[in-house]
Formats: structure tokens, C-alpha cells, sequence
């Protein structure tokens, strides 16, 4: 199958969907970068004068980008941590044989398919709330203040109600792995002598390692751009207590109206991505070979 | 130290009756091969001797210790299985080091037993190799090695060669008999190939339908099968069963003549057929012939007989050779002569 001419033809054949792609890619970057070195706010109609890095220079040096920095770093490893420890932990409980065994799988799958604005909004309303809220009515049947999460943990908070939605996610890709998990080797390790704990240690976690590279590389894709969950919670904040790069960004352009310093935060978050992207690639990408 | 006492053991899984009752004495240090058509419960017998599955009924005993509750690990046997079982992300030498982890050795001990276990199953060359990066038989020897750095009390080989050419089964069915040779560890060894069965086993088990048919030495077996179906199944080809008025002739339901009690001659004999296929195998050749009133026939002839389709042969039973069975199947005792 790999004739000169069975690659050449298969060259040809996907030029359109390269070509798209390419200029789909390719334009909106232009154009965040064209937008990046002006003087282009909404306000001030009119020139868009050159200013060159002028724009970078206002983002990079804004005390708001280091701490959205941070909270993006924050919230997704927070997530990506909660995920994965409790995706394996579901995974496992998911795996045993119980009765009901397919409705508990759906149920477990079930916040996967809500859609981030709704989950966010339930968990305030029905859960965060610090009035009406079901953890502030179980905080005062134990005698305790009612916490007002969203405003004295905002970070926090969402990392949880972010780390619900993709739990399932983490939990099915792992599930999956573990039933693929050789009967025969767990027997053999069972007459090796091996515990229930090192059979998990030696041979269940080695074999997912896999499968939680690719919940942690999908995962972290996704979680660099959480966006509505900040926005119909806490607004990224107080202050910027919850305001991660994504949601800097918009309040840039759309808050403050000034397309050229968001487009140069733009940039800057693409640039962010790739090196997160290159460094997860070299970390556990070598999981991925063979 | 391995004795085994099987007492009355059954197993179901749900509605099925796997193996309804089966009583077997394994002596210590004997090589003992269960054989059987697929699907027999060849298998389930050897994982519940493991530990791998629990009884439904019966009592099973290592050494006279009642292991029947015990788990797999605690029964002190070591098993090989068909897919190899190794540990995929480990080298050759954590592979074979594991059970040894398991039992908290000192390190320096391990390394010892380890590399001793590969000097003798010839891998101290892969010692470092992962299982994916080797043949099927290194991997059939690093599942074999991990079974026996653990010295156990017996070892369990659930049809070890059926993945391997079978150039290559050849070679390690003498490989493990010489490894049981110089162990002298009780061996309990499960195979479909009859021809395994014959050329390992101290002692033979037939097993049909989770039902033991005979048990004896592979002679024994091949000599004086005590029913149809072990007579059809132990013996490459296949033992002649022939009924009908030569059956009856001999005061038998069914008569059995393996291929190569046949005397076959091109001029003349007792029965006459046509040739429908002869293979030519060098030192030996197997005629299947259509014998007039009896149908298909195999003979096994020593050397080179030099007939091709269609021809004419005559065939002639050795008739002290002969077995005979009843209307249930049961072997009678041997032909009467001049009958
Ligand atoms: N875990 C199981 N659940 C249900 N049936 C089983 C199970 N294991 C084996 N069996 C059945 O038991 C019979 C014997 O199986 P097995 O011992 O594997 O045969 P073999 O002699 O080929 O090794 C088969 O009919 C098989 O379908
Ligand atoms: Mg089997």
C-alpha cells in the first residue's frame, strides 16, 4: 500500500481537507495577530493606529495575567488530579459485577452529557448556595456556619463543579481499559502470591497507564478553555480570584472592549497552550509508542 | 512434596454441569496429562486443583492437607497458561522475579534464583527484553521460568504449547520433559494432542464430558482402551472401528483395529479396497482405503508401499490385535481366536 503512486494519489486526494483545515486555522490566527499590534477598541471608532507590541507589552505586564495564569495552571490540575484518582477509583467500583450493572453505568456517564452553563448553574443554585444550598443545609445540621462557596473558595468551587462534568469522561476511557485487562495475567498474578493491592500496584495500573494519558492530554486540551462555568458562577471573581486566561481574554474584549490587548492576550494564550501541548507531549507521549 | 487427591469433586456454572463427580489420586513427582476433546472440562479441572475456581461439591487435598477454602496462592502450586500470562510492562527478569517479590525474598536471593532459572531455560540473553520483544517460545520459557524460581509443590501446564509451531511444540515437549526429569516435581499437564499426552506422561487421564474415561500409563491406554471413545482417541491415526457382521463374527457390537495392525499386500488378503488416499510420509506410509462392505479403512505401514488412488490393496487385521467392544461401548476381553 505504499506505492509511489498509492501515496501520490492519496497526496491528492487530501489536498481539500488539508487546504481547509489550513485555512481554517490559518486565518483567524492572521487576523488575532493583525488585530494584536493595534489600537483597536470598540469605543474609540475610527484609525486603528500601529502600535507594534504595545499590546503585549500592557497584557503581559497586567497583574490580572500572572494570576490568571495561575488559576488556569490551578484549575486544571486540580481537575485533572480529582479526575483521575476518582475516575480510577469509579472505574474500579464500575468494573466488580453487581446488579443493575448497565442502569449504574449509564447513571455514571450521565454528567458527561450536561451541558457546562446548566451544570454550573445547578451547582450554585442547588449546591453552592449558601442560603438555599444543600451543602449549607449540611453544614448547619453539623452546627456550622454555611460556607459561601462561590465567593470565599470561587477556584475551588469550580474546580469541583468543572471536575463533575469530566469525571465520567475520565472514569468510561479508564473502565474501558481495565476490562481490557487480561483474565489470565490477574490469575497469574493472583497464584504469584500477589494481593488484591499489588495486583492494582504491579499489573492494573501499569496497564492504564495508556488510557490516563489520554485522559490527561484530552483532558488538559479541554480544560485550558473552561469558560462558562467561571461566567455564570462568579465572573472571575472576586477580583481575579477565578479568572483564568480564557475568561481574561473575553473580559478584554468584550468588557473592556479592547479587541487589540485581547487579541494579544489571545496570542499569548495560544503560545501558553503550546508549550503545555510540547511538555505534556514529551511527559507522557512516550506512554503513547508501542 | 506434591500429592494431589481429587475426592468427589464436582462444578457447575449456572445450569451447566461442567464435571459431575470425578475422583483422581496424583502421585509425587509423577507427570500426569489430562487429555481430552475441547471443551471437556479439561480446563475447569486443573483451575479448581489452582485454586482458580471454587468447588461446587467435593473435596480436593495437597499432600493430604484439605486445600479445598485455600486460595490460589496458598496451595503452594505454580501454574503455566496458555497465553503465557506474562506481565506485559515488565522485563523477562521482573517477570520472573515477581512471585518471588511477592514472598518478600531478599533481593540478593532473587537475583540468584532468577538468574539461575534463566541459565537453565537458555534466556540470560533476554533477561532485559520485555515479553512483547520476544518469540513465543522464549515466552513459553520466561512463563515456565517464573513457575519454577517458586519451587512449588506441583506445577500446572494448561495446554502450554498450543500457541507454538509445531516445530517449536516439538522442541519444548522435550524441554519440559526433561525439565520434569531433572525436577522431579508432580506435574499436571492438560492438553487436546493425544501425541503430547503419549510422549510426556507417566500417567494419562482421559477426560469426555467432565467424566474421567480411563486412567493409566500411556501403554496401558493404547494397549487395552477400556471404552470406544479412548479407544478412538488415544493412537495416531485413529484406531479402525468396524461394525457389523465382522463385529458380529467376533461376538461384538464393535471391533477396533488401529492402522497399524494391517497387513497390507497388492495380491491378495481378507479384505479388499480401493485406495482413496496414500500419504507418503517417507518412513511411513498411511493408506485410507475403501474396503468392499466395511468402508472407509486406514492402515500405517512401515516404510514406503507404493500404491496411488484407485488402485486395488488387500487388508489383513492381525487379529490377536484386535478390540472388542459391547453395545454400550465397553471393552470385552480380547478376540477369541478361531471364533
Ligand atoms: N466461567 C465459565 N462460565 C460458564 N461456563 C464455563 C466457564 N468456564 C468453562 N465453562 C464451560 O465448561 C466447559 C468446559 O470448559 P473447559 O474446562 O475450558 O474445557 P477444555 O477441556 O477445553 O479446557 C465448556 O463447555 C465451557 O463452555
Ligand atoms: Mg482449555
Amino acid at each position: 500500500m505504499a506505492t509511489f503512486h498509492t501515496r501520490s494519489a492519496a497526496r491528492l486526494m487530501m489536498a481539500p481537507s488539508v487546504l481547509l483545515l489550513f485555512a481554517w486555522m490559518i486565518v483567524p490566527l492572521a487576523t488575532t495577530i493583525y488585530f494584536s499590534t493595534l489600537n483597536y477598541n470598540l469605543l474609540s471608532p475610527g484609525d486603528h493606529a500601529f502600535l507594534g507590541i504595545t499590546n503585549y507589552q500592557y497584557f503581559l505586564t497586567d497583574p490580572a495575567f500572572f494570576d490568571a495564569l495561575i488559576n488556569t495552571l490551578l484549575l486544571v490540575g486540580g481537575v485533572l488530579f480529582i479526575t483521575i484518582i476518582g475516575g480510577i477509583g469509579f472505574a474500579l467500583l464500575l468494573d466488580q459485577q453487581i446488579y443493575g450493572q448497565g442502569i449504574v453505568r449509564i447513571l455514571a456517564i450521565a454528567p458527561f452529557f450536561v451541558m457546562p452553563t446548566v451544570a454550573a448553574l445547578v451547582w450554585k443554585n442547588m449546591f453552592m448556595n449558601p442560603v438555599n444550598g444543600l451543602f449549607a443545609y449540611f453544614f448547619r445540621l453539623a452546627g456550622m456556619e454555611p460556607l459561601d462557596w462561590l465567593a470565599s473558595i470561587p477556584l475551588f468551587s469550580i474546580i469541583i463543579i468543572v471536575a463533575w462534568q469530566w469525571l465520567p469522561f475520565a472514569t468510561l476511557i479508564l473502565l474501558t481499559s481495565l476490562q481490557s485487562l487480561d483474565e489470565e495475567q490477574k490469575e497469574a498474578a493472583e497464584m504469584d502470591g500477589a494481593s488484591a493491592f499489588s495486583r492494582f500496584i504491579y499489573l492494573t495500573l501499569p496497564h492504564m497507564a495508556r488510557a490516563i494519558t489520554v485522559v490527561i492530554l484530552i483532558e488538559t486540551i479541554f480544560l485550558l478553555s473552561v469558560f462558562a462555568e467561571i461566567l455564570v458562577t462568579t465572573n472571575g471573581g472576586p477580583g481575579t480570584d477565578s479568572t483564568n486566561l480564557t475568561y481574561l481574554i473575553y473580559s478584554q474584549a468584550l468588557l473592556q472592549f479592547d479587541i487589540g490587548g485581547a487579541s494579544a492576550g489571545g496570542i499569548v494564550a495560544v503560545i501558553l497552550a503550546n508549550i503545555v501541548a510540547i511538555f505534556l507531549v514529551r511527559i507522557v507521549g512516550k506512554n503513547l509508542e508501542a | 512434596m506434591g500429592s494431589i487427591t481429587i475426592r468427589n469433586v464436582s462444578k457447575t456454572f449456572g445450569e451447566a454441569k461442567v464435571i459431575p463427580n470425578i475422583d483422581l489420586e496424583i502421585n509425587d513427582g509423577e507427570f500426569v496429562v489430562f487429555v481430552g476433546p475441547s471443551g471437556c472440562g479439561k480446563s475447569t479441572l486443573l483451575r479448581l486443583i489452582a485454586g482458580l475456581e471454587d468447588v461446587s461439591g467435593g473435596q480436593i487435598l495437597i499432600d493430604g492437607k484439605d486445600v479445598t477454602e485455600a486460595a490460589p496462592a496458598e496451595r503452594g502450586l505454580a501454574m503455566v497458561f496458555q497465553s503465557y500470562a506474562l506481565y506485559p510492562h515488565m522485563s523477562v527478569r521482573n517477570n520472573i522475579a515477581f512471585p518471588l517479590k511477592m514472598a518478600n525474598m531478599d533481593q540478593a536471593l532473587i537475583n540468584k534464583k532468577v538468574e539461575g532459572a534463566a541459565k537453565v531455560l537458555n534466556l540470560t540473553d533476554y533477561l532485559d527484553r520485555r515479553p512483547g520483544q520476544l518469540s513465543g517460545g522464549q515466552r513459553q520459557r520466561v512463563a515456565i521460568g517464573r513457575a519454577i524460581v517458586r519451587e512449588p509443590s506441583a506445577f500446572l501446564f494448561d495446554e502450554p504449547l498450543s500457541n507454538l509451531d509445531a516445530a517449536l511444540r516439538g522442541t519444548m515437549r522435550l524441554e519440559i520433559s526433561d525439565l520434569h526429569y531433572q525436577l522431579k516435581t508432580t506435574m499436571v499437564y492438560v492438553t487436546h494432542d493425544q501425541i503430547e499426552a503419549m510422549t510426556m506422561a507417566d500417567k494419562i487421564v482421559v477426560l469426555n464430558r467432565g467424566n474421567i474415561e480411563q486412567v493409566g500409563s500411556p501403554l496401558e491406554l493404547y494397549k487395552s482402551p477400556r471404552n470406544l471413545f479412548v479407544a478412538g482417541f488415544i493412537g495416531s491415526p485413529r484406531m479402525n472401528l468396524i461394525e457389523g457382521d465382522y463385529a458380529r463374527s467376533k461376538n461384538a457390537k464393535t471391533v477396533g483395529i488401529r492402522p497399524e495392525h494391517l497387513l497390507p499386500s497388492k495380491q491378495s488378503g481378507l479384505w479388499r479396497g480401493t485406495v482413496t488416499v496414500a500419504e507418503h510420509l517417507g518412513a511411513d506410509t498411511f493408506l485410507h482405503a475403501n474396503v468392499d462392505g466395511l468402508g472407509p479403512i486406514t492402515a500405517r505401514v512401515d516404510g514406503e508401499f507404493g500404491v496411488k488412488h484407485g488402485e486395488t490393496v488387500y487388508l489383513t487385521p492381525d487379529e490377536s490385535k484386535l478390540h472388542r467392544f459391547d453395545d454400550k461401548g465397553l471393552a470385552l476381553g480380547p478376540a477369541l481366536t478361531g471364533a
